[in-house]
């Protein structure tokens, strides 16, 4: 892939003696290794995402400033996530988020995943953007959405709102929520539903069609 | 918001569309984004040295004077540059605090310069990184009591318009301010030097009379020693009452230690002039005179080394507290070993467990009077065993007490440090109120101007939306936007702590008093944020209102309000609904050209019930209240503070 996965390790060194970052160190047991991460290059990255050449500079120097190493952990990321909404608890809803961002399931988010993703989401066709959203509903990644994982999913939007709300929170209001939902998107009453059933519901939902277009300008 | 995330905005957005399919509502309008695309850098030429950042950069502390347009004041048309007439050493440490938002103090900056430069650019100190903090408070608390050591010399001048008892206060507490004040000092040190003296004198054996036996002093020149006792004692009584009379807050003086120590001085003559030359109280009366020894402790008054060893003592005292604790542990065990290990032998002093206390105690101390020693070789043993302990054991608390001791009087810093840890307290207090609780209240805040603003266009009014556009940073717009879509997905506003109690309260005291059937509340929310506000000219969903038909329950349920933001045409064309228990129908709500922003019924009461006829109040002061309507009209309760009409039957 292009990356170079450089070891920088700090620890006792004796005077005099430099070591500097090389493709294969081995790690000491003494010493700390911090994994820096470089993305391909730009031209590779615009080819491949919607985004334009200073879009990918802007998103790089923010992604940088807050990930110096170049990759987003998941406590890192529920952190960043949190910011957004200090009225209530974000850490569920980023959870998956962070699962559907990191699609290799590698435990961390590179710059290429997040690039691709913010792609798909902000500049890609209707059906791409269902085809992203299905599958952050879809928990385990087996094609289907029950209701349990659709529960924990309104559940944990319904956790970012906090508990200060008008008119406040019942502990049922996410299943009633669920089941509105399931009332719609679920056409043949099976109990789950596909990727098929659930873009041919949105497509159907003007409010839906409408909002996906929300985020255009974003960038 | 945090600004340093400010860059992860776009991502945040981006991923709100993963709520899109969950919400049944459609969402807000996203703002528009006026200024050009891309970042520009910009120069900030701090007294000659020029600095280059992007834009956003800046813009991530939107409260700062960088961030803001406050730096427009600083704008060099012709260079198109900022210039700052300031440090530039220190200029590096903020825009270092922009880039990486951490703001560090650099140790080699004087502190207030570095507080002026913060405080001119519009940062607050308490966002120092944890790395630097202590280094500044540290530096600061030295400078203040810097200031105040000059300020203290300059004190003692007299100040004009001192009242006789302030100043004999003053005289009393800083004896070197007048030389009555010093001359009463050493009188006062005298006598109680004079007074401990003749306590020990008395009990001296002193020159054999024709009598048989030596007497003590006290008992052979008794009319002498009590006639220095007397003198003493009135001296300190005539103090102590001077004292009491001169002290700003009496009950405080009264309860002080050097105040006490002075009453259990003088306090066991009295008793002995009362009391009687009666056989039975004469014992209870010497142990009394055991207490004129503490008039030695008067001295502490005119010894500030006194003061801080005392002070010291109580500091260490859980050090000392493990001391003891730790001693009688092994006072008890070893007691008990040495009883049971010389019972066997013949005339030993060991007779009881309690008796073999002082045994173990002279051991361990190693002091070894011999007045105790053990006979049995068993009790050698434990013996030797008890008195290697002993050092041990006082060996390991005594070295942190005295590093305790000379560190406090060293430092002599203790009663600062309780108060930093309420300032540390404080600080992430003021840290977390500045940025989180800003960006909520901010968000209700910039709501509750939206709902304002709107009110406004409706009424044509032109200034007063002028003056309430309050230019918002466009991330922050963004960020209330994303706020927005987040409360259309799940169909719950969010509210601040006051109103979300108060309506917890109406919901638990409405549950209670309405028997009637009423409305399901869970469908009000999802339904009717449908009808979320349009514009003016579009009919309102009238009769929509879904909750009509299908909600007959008999249960209890909870309570639901109306919020009726009324245009200015409530009063003419307003119809209020009535709730009618039996037909259990809304009626229609019909105001035209008002908003109607989300949907509630609240729970009619039994329908002989007058309702509480409040009236309306209108949002907006300048609205008069439309007059209600119908005999079970609801009432309209207003609050003013979120500018929406609540409509509830009482």
């Amino acid at each position: 892939m292009g990356a170079v996965v450089g070891t920088l390790t700090m620890g006792e060194r004796t005077k005099g003696e430099r070591r500097r970052p090389s493709r294969d160190k081995i790690d000491d047991d003494f010493e700390l290794s911090i994994v820096c991460h470089r993305p391909e290059g730009l031209d590779k990255l615009e080819a491949q995402t919607n985004f334009s050449k200073q879009e990918l500079q802007v998103l790089y120097r923010g992604f940088k400033n807050e990930c110096p190493s170049g990759v987003v952990n998941e406590d890192t990321f529920k952190q960043i996530y949190a910011q957004f909404f200090p009225h209530g608890d974000a850490s569920t809803y980023a959870h998956y988020l962070f699962n559907a961002f990191d699609s290799a399931h590698s435990g961390s988010v590179k710059f290429e995943d997040f690039i691709m993703a913010l792609s798909t989401l902000l500049r890609g066709s209707v059906r791409e953007k269902l085809t992203w959203t299905f599958n952050l509903y879809d928990i385990n990644r087996d094609g289907y959405i029950n209701k349990e994982e659709m529960t924990d999913i309104v559940r944990a939007i319904y956790d970012m709102m906090g508990k200060y709300t008008y008119p406040a929170l019942k502990t049922d209001t996410p299943k009633q929520h669920v089941d509105a939902f399931f009332q719609k998107m679920d056409k043949n009453r099976d109990g789950v539903v596909t990727l098929d059933e659930f873009i041919l519901s949105c497509q159907e939902d003007e409010n839906i069609m409408r909002s996906l277009q929300l985020f255009k300008n974003v960038i | 918001m945090a600004a340093g995330v400010a860059a992860w905005l776009p991502f945040a957005r981006a991923a709100a569309i993963g709520w899109m399919p969950v919400a049944n509502c459609p969402m807000p309008i996203a703002p528009r984004d006026h200024r050009k695309r891309h970042d520009e850098l910009i120069i900030l030429n701090v007294s000659g040295r020029r600095f280059q950042t992007w834009r956003t950069t800046l813009d991530r502390f939107p409260d700062t004077l960088l961030g803001s347009s406050e730096k427009q004041f600083f704008y060099d048309e012709e260079t198109k540059e900022y210039f700052f007439d300031r440090d530039p050493d220190s200029f590096r440490s903020i825009l270092n605090f922009y880039r990486t938002g951490k703001l560090h103090y650099p140790r080699y900056e004087c502190i207030s310069a570095y507080d002026e430069e913060l405080t001119f650019f519009g940062i607050i100190p308490e966002i120092i990184g944890d790395c630097c903090y202590e280094e500044y408070k540290d530096r600061k608390r030295e400078n203040a009591e810097r200031l105040q050591d000059d300020q203290d010399d300059n004190k003692d001048c007299k100040l004009p318009n001192m009242t006789y008892r302030e100043t004999m206060w003053r005289a009393f507490e800083n004896p070197h301010t007048s030389t009555m004040a010093l001359v009463f000092y050493y009188v006062t040190g005298f006598f109680i030097a004079i007074s401990v003296l003749t306590n020990v004198i008395e009990t001296v054996p002193c020159g054999a009379t024709p009598s048989q036996k030596d007497m003590p002093c006290g008992e052979r020149y008794t009319i002498a020693f009590f006639c220095m006792d007397t003198a003493c004692v009135l001296i300190f009584t005539v103090e102590y009452l001077m004292r009491l009379f001169a002290a700003p807050s009496r009950y405080q003086f009264m309860r002080s230690v050097m105040s006490i120590i002075d009453v259990v001085a003088i306090f066991p003559y009295y008793i002995g002039l009362v009391m009687t030359d009666n056989e039975d109280v004469s014992g209870a009366f010497v142990t009394l005179r055991v207490f004129r020894v503490f008039r030695i402790f008067k001295f502490s008054r005119h010894s500030q080394g006194l003061r801080i060893l005392g002070y010291t003592l109580k500091s260490c005292a859980s050090e000392l507290g493990f001391l003891l604790f730790s001693l009688t542990m092994a006072i008890i065990i070893f007691a008990t070993v040495m009883f049971y290990a010389e019972k066997g032998s013949s005339s030993t002093k060991f007779t009881s467990i309690p008796a073999s206390f002082w045994y173990t105690i002279v051991t361990m101390t190693t002091l070894g009077y011999g007045d105790m020693v053990p006979k049995t070789i068993a009790g050698k043993i434990f013996g030797s065993i008890c008195s290697l302990s002993g050092v041990l054991v006082i060996a390991l608390p005594v070295p942190v007490i005295v590093s305790n001791f000379s560190r406090i009087y060293h430092q002599n810093q203790r009663a600062d440090k309780r108060r930093a840890q309420k300032v540390q307290k404080a600080r992430l207090a003021r840290i977390r109120i500045a940025q989180t609780g800003s960006s909520c209240t901010g968000f209700l805040q910039s709501k509750r101007n939206d709902l304002l603003n709107e009110l406004l266009e409706l009424t044509g009014s032109e200034e007063e939306e002028q003056q309430l556009n309050k230019s918002m940073s466009l991330l922050e717009s963004q960020h209330h936007h994303l706020l927005h879509c987040l409360e259309k997905t799940t169909a719950h506003e969010f509210v601040d702590e006051q109103l979300y109690e108060q309506n917890c309260l109406e919901t638990t005291i409405q549950s209670y008093t309405s028997r009637s059937p009423s409305f399901s509340s869970q469908d009000g929310p999802m339904g009717t944020c449908c009808t979320r506000r349009g514009k003016m000219n579009s009919p309102l969903p009238n009769s929509s209102l879904p909750l009509q038909p299908s909600h007959q329950q008999g249960s209890l349920q909870e309570l639901s309000a109306l919020h009726i933001q009324c245009g200015d045409k409530v009063p003419h064309t307003n119809s209020r609904s009535s709730l009618n228990m039996k037909t259990d129908e809304v009626g229609l709500i019909n105001c035209k050209g008002s908003q109607i922003t989300t949907a509630i019924i609240s729970i009619p009461t039994a329908p002989s019930d007058t309702t509480d006829g409040d009236g309306l109040h209108g949002p907006p002061q300048r609205r008069p209240p439309p007059p209600p309507t119908g005999p079970q009209a609801p009432s309209i309760n207003t609050t003013a503070s979120s500018n929406v009409i609540k409509v509830s039957a009482l």
